[in-house]
Parts: structure tokens; sequence; C-alpha cells
């Protein structure tokens, strides 16, 4: 009897949380179909999706439609996408990793997708062939650091596969410098430039459904043993005292996890910060047990991520470029979080 | 008062047999061998770097083997997953550094997990048992604090509790004195007692010979990784054995407590 008067606040609290995230979504999502270089009135938004949905005419221009369905929301639901995978990825690296610091680009997903994406470009492929070698390189950036940090044995293996990380990322980030450096000026440059400042630019829905499904693959597992992963964050020793396969859990979460990464920078190339500044947010707001935080992240990243794509094809008469946008928003929001307390994870 | 001891008569829970322990080549100790029954409290003594938290981790399966066995209840603990082992021993690790802002009742309720399947999270069931072990504690009003908020002998008796939650035979506790204040030392002190009498066998390591006078059924000294002495406290821990043990001198005296007539011994240090 007790128990349950003393809990319900929390739960409340966690439930509230949840809803107050999932309202922010579904408003932005409103709001960023709305805004744009050809507005849309909420009433001609209203009206047009009724007579889409139910199929009767309507007397609005039909370029509204176009604008709304061909051309917003396919981008709107990519900048959704992209946010939420980015942000779940981010919430389980640092989770897994117990460092508020890990971030999809800790494992080098971010700098080998983009090392295979460019390199497609250099090679002058198709766009579809740049998505799959972003995807295949991402992986093989995981597998490189993951086989070093075995091979390297003795020492603490988190260190040892964050600086496995590191150094694997440094080596993807020369390897992409020496193919700017080679690449044809006028033509193959900006391109590689592009698409490694990260823009939903491009997204088609064709990419999208892949991507997704990517993903939806990827939060299968971690949705499934989100409990726990509340044990790993305890660290190895404590997590196999309390009987956790610790070896297995945590292949299966990095898996998880680069799946997401490396499906969602196939779309959007390269976009920091979200995955690393996301889970934090979401974690001051329902704590750190993971049943709560990788829903959370989710919803808080998707809105993110879609409301400074509002703000990059919006703020400027040109596009500017998602990537510079999150860096520049991210870094002084994290340096007032860190400010802000010490430990901010705590 | 006859000193009855009644481990004796019980059955055994664990054993170790000849056991090298280490890490990965750099061996600490060798041919560790003892006997731990149930409801018994036995108590490692030894310097520092002694090799007792690398004792205790191998006997937890967290740590390889380098040689020997350790058995329980006369089945090798190598051919046991660590689900198994994690039903049976349970640890209560040196106070560490919590990373995330857990609740006491969601760190408790982690000592559920050898008990639920793999995609399961813990339920009503799990949670009243992790209430009924914090209870058992005292620490009830605790339960939605957080864990990495609340005073260090605080967080000690939240480690016990999740400790208790995995319902084990065998509690494995590494210096739980350590880093409290005196009257949270002999708190512990006295839950671990209590435990002891519910039948739970435990293993406890300290800086503190005192400490071993007052809880101990017996006592194991650990020295260079080899254990050079077991037996019951007021057998082993002498003046000589302690001096050779740390290498200071020391005195152990018999003090009568008036009104409890009881006879108590401490070790006072002669330098």
């Amino acid at each position: 009897m007790p128990s349950i008067v003393k809990s319900n606040p929390r739960r409340m609290r966690l439930r509230s949380s949840l809803w107050i995230s999932i309202v922010l979504l579904a408003g932005i999502i409103l709001f960023s179909c709305l805004i744009g270089r050809y507005s849309v009135s909420f009433r001609e938004f209203v009206i047009i999706s009724v007579s889409h949905i139910s199929g009767t005419p309507h007397d609005l221009p039909i370029v509204l439609e176009t604008v709304i369905f061909k051309i917003r929301l396919p981008r709107v639901l990519a900048a959704v996408l992209v946010g939420a995978a980015l942000a779940a990825a981010g919430a389980t690296y640092q989770s897994l990793f117990r460092n508020p610091l890990a971030s999809p680009d800790i494992l080098g997903v971010s700098a080998g997708a983009g090392l295979g994406a460019a390199l497609a470009i250099f090679l002058s492929l198709p766009v579809g062939a740049i998505q799959l070698m972003a995807f295949v390189f991402g992986l093989g950036a995981v597998f490189a650091v993951y086989g070093v940090s075995r091979i390297v044995r003795g020492h603490d293996p988190i260190l040892v596969l964050v600086l496995a990380g590191v150094v694997i990322g440094t080596l993807a980030g020369s390897c992409i410098s020496l193919l700017k450096y080679l690449a044809d000026p006028y033509d193959q440059l900006p391109a590689i430039t592009f698409w490694l400042l990260g823009s939903l630019n491009a997204v088609n829905t064709s990419d999208m459904l892949v991507t997704l499904a990517m993903v939806g693959v990827g939060i299968i597992p971690l949705h499934l043993l989100r409990w726990r992963m509340n044990l790993m964050s305890l660290g190895d020793e404590e997590a196999r005292a309390l009987g956790a396969n610790t070896d297995a859990l945590r292949v299966a979460f990095i898996m998880a996890a680069t799946l997401i990464t490396a499906a969602a920078v196939s779309i959007s190339g390269v976009i920091g910060w979200v995955g690393l500044m996301i889970p934090h947010v979401a974690r001051l707001m329902v704590g750190p047990d993971f049943r709560a935080l990788l829903p959370t992240s989710m919803f808080l990243g998707a809105s993110y991520l879609l409301a400074v794509d509002d703000l990059a094809r919006t703020i400027a008469e040109i596009e500017v470029p998602l990537g510079i946008l999150t860096a520049f928003l991210g870094a002084p929001f994290f340096l007032w979080l860190l400010s802000r307390s010490g430990r901010t994870w705590n | 008062m006859v000193v009855v001891s009644l481990w004796e008569d019980l059955e055994l829970s664990l054993r170790l047999d000849e056991v090298a322990f280490g890490y990965p080549g750099h061996t600490v100790g060798a041919a560790a061998s003892f006997e731990l029954h149930s409801g018994e409290v036995l108590c490692f003594l030894g310097p520092n770097g002694c090799g007792k938290t690398t004792l205790f981790k191998t006997i937890l399966g967290l740590i390889d083997l380098q040689a020997g066995a350790v058995y329980l209840d006369d089945r090798s603990t190598s051919s046991c997953s660590q689900m198994h082992l994690a039903r049976a021993i349970a640890y209560v690790p040196q106070q560490h550094d919590a990373y995330f802002p857990f609740t006491v009742l969601e760190v408790v309720m982690m000592g559920r997990s050898p008990h639920l399947g793999l995609f399961k999270s813990p339920t009503r069931h799990d949670e009243a048992i992790a209430d009924a072990m914090l209870n058992q504690l005292n620490i009830g009003h605790l339960r939605e604090e957080i864990y990495t908020r609340v005073s260090g002998g605080e967080r000690q008796l939240t480690l016990i509790a999740r400790a208790l939650a995995q319902e084990p035979r065998i509690l494995i506790m590494d210096e739980p004195t350590t880093n409290l204040d005196f009257g949270n030392q002999i708190k512990v002190l006295a839950q671990i007692k209590n435990l002891a009498r519910q039948g739970i066998s435990i293993i406890i390591s300290t800086h503190d010979p005192d400490h071993a006078f007052q809880c101990a059924d017996r006592v194991a000294m650990l020295k260079g990784g080899s254990i050079i002495a077991v037996g019951k406290p007021a057998e082993i821990l002498t003046d000589d054995a302690l001096q050779v043990l740390y290498d200071v001198r020391v005195k152990v005296m018999e003090v009568r407590i008036p009104h409890l007539h009881k006879l108590r011994r401490i070790c006072i240090p002669l330098n």
C-alpha cells in the first residue's frame, strides 16, 4: 500500500515527460509543414490534408499539394527519422560506455561512413552506391575498432575501445583529406564537402524507406534488451556479478547502434552533436533508466533535428548545411550544460 | 558461556581447491584452499595488495581461474554460467563511483537480474522483493532517493540490499566497512551477523582486526597471495600472527563488557 503511493510521483513524472516530448514533436512536425519559401497557412494545410486522405476535391491551388506532400513532408519525415536514429544511437553508446561524451562519432562510425561516401563520390558512383559505401564503411570502422580492442587485451576494455575509435576515426579523417586533395575541385570536391557537412536536401522516399527499415531493425534489440542496458551501465564487472553475459550484450548493443547510425548517415551525411546532446537532455528529464531514456531521446532527437532543419532551410537565401547548424547550436549548449554542473550526467 | 561452533555441523556451500588467481600474465596468489559452510562468516585479513579482491573476483567468476577449482555444492563453477553463479553468489563491491543517477530502488531491483529472462523487466513481484530488502536493512525511506546523492553508508547498505535481492546463498563483500563512519561500520557489521543467522554464508574482507573479532566465525589470513592461516578468530588472531601479517606490533586484549557479561577481544597497536 505505501509503496504504490510513494512510487506514483516519479512514474507520473516519467509519463508526463514522455507525453511532453511526443506533443512537442507533433507540434514541430505541423509547424515544419507550414513554413518555408512557399508558406502554407494552417487552414490550407488542414483542407489539403483532409482532401488528400478522404479523396474529396478542394478549390485551393494545386501547387500547395505538391509543396506539402512532394517536397515538405518527405523532408520532415527524413529529419524526424535521422534525428530519432542519431539520438537512439547516442543514448545507447553513452549508457553502454558510461561516458557522457560517447556518441556515434566515438566508434568512428561517422568518420568511416564519411570516408565511404567520399570515396564513392571520388569514383563518380551513383547516389545509391554512395549510400551503400557510407553504410559499409561505417560498419567496417566499427569492426576495425572492435577488432583492435579485442586484440589489445589486459587493459580497461572500455578505454581501449574509445581510444581505438579515436585512432580509426583519425585515420578515416586523413583518408578523407587525401581524397579531397585528389578530387576534381569543380565537381567532386564541392559534393564531398557538402556531404560531409550533412544535409537533408537530397532525400527521396525510396532511400528513406530503406533507412527506416534498417533503423527499425536496429531499434528492436535495443527495445528488447532495454532493462539489461541498465546493468551494463554499472560497468563490466558489476554487470557480470549480477549474472549478465556482458560480452554478448555489448556486441548486440554496438551492432544495433551502429546499424542505426550508419543507416541515418547514409541519407543525411555527417550530422554531429545530436547523438551527444539529446540523450543528456533526455536524461535530465527522465533519469538514466534506459526503458524511459530510449523513447524520450528518440522523440527529442526527432524534434530537435526537425527544428534545426527548419532553420537550415529558412534562415538564409541559400540553404545552410545542417551539420554546421547542429554544431553551432550544440557546442554552446554543451558548454552551458557542463558549467551548470560539473558532472552533467549526474 | 559455552561457545558452540554451529557451522561445523552445517552443510558445505563453497569449497576452493588449490586455486591460483591473478590477471592474464600475472599471478597474484596460488594454492588457496578453504571451505565455507552455511551461515558462516569468513573474514579475510591481510595487508594492501595481498590479493583479497583478486581472490574474491576469481570466486565470483569475474576473473578466470589460473589453476585449481572452485566448487559450489560439489559442482565446479567453471561449468556454471554467469547467470547460474549469480543466483547463488552475490557480490558487494568496494565503494565505487556511480556514473548515472539511478534511484536507490532501481539499483536494488538490478539485483533481480539473475532471476529474470533476457528480455524481461522487473515486475511488481521483483519490486516487492527489493522493498523487503530495503526494509530489512532499515533504509526503506531511501527508495526514491538518487543513489549518487545518498551518503557513503547508505550507498553501502544499498549495495548490500541489491546483493540480497539476488536471493543468494553466499554473499561476498569486499571491505564493506571501508569509508564508513564509526556508527555505520557497526551497523553494517551487525547486518552481516544478522544475515548469517538467516543461513547466508558470508565472505568479507576488512582492514580492521576488531571487525573480525566482532563478526567473524572464522578468519583467513592472506599475505603475498597465500593463505597463511585459517581458523577461529580467538585462536588465529594472536599478537605474533598480526605482527607477521601487518609488520606492526599489536596487543590483543580481552575485555569484559560489564552489563552484557561478555568477553570481547580487541586489538591495540603498540607503536
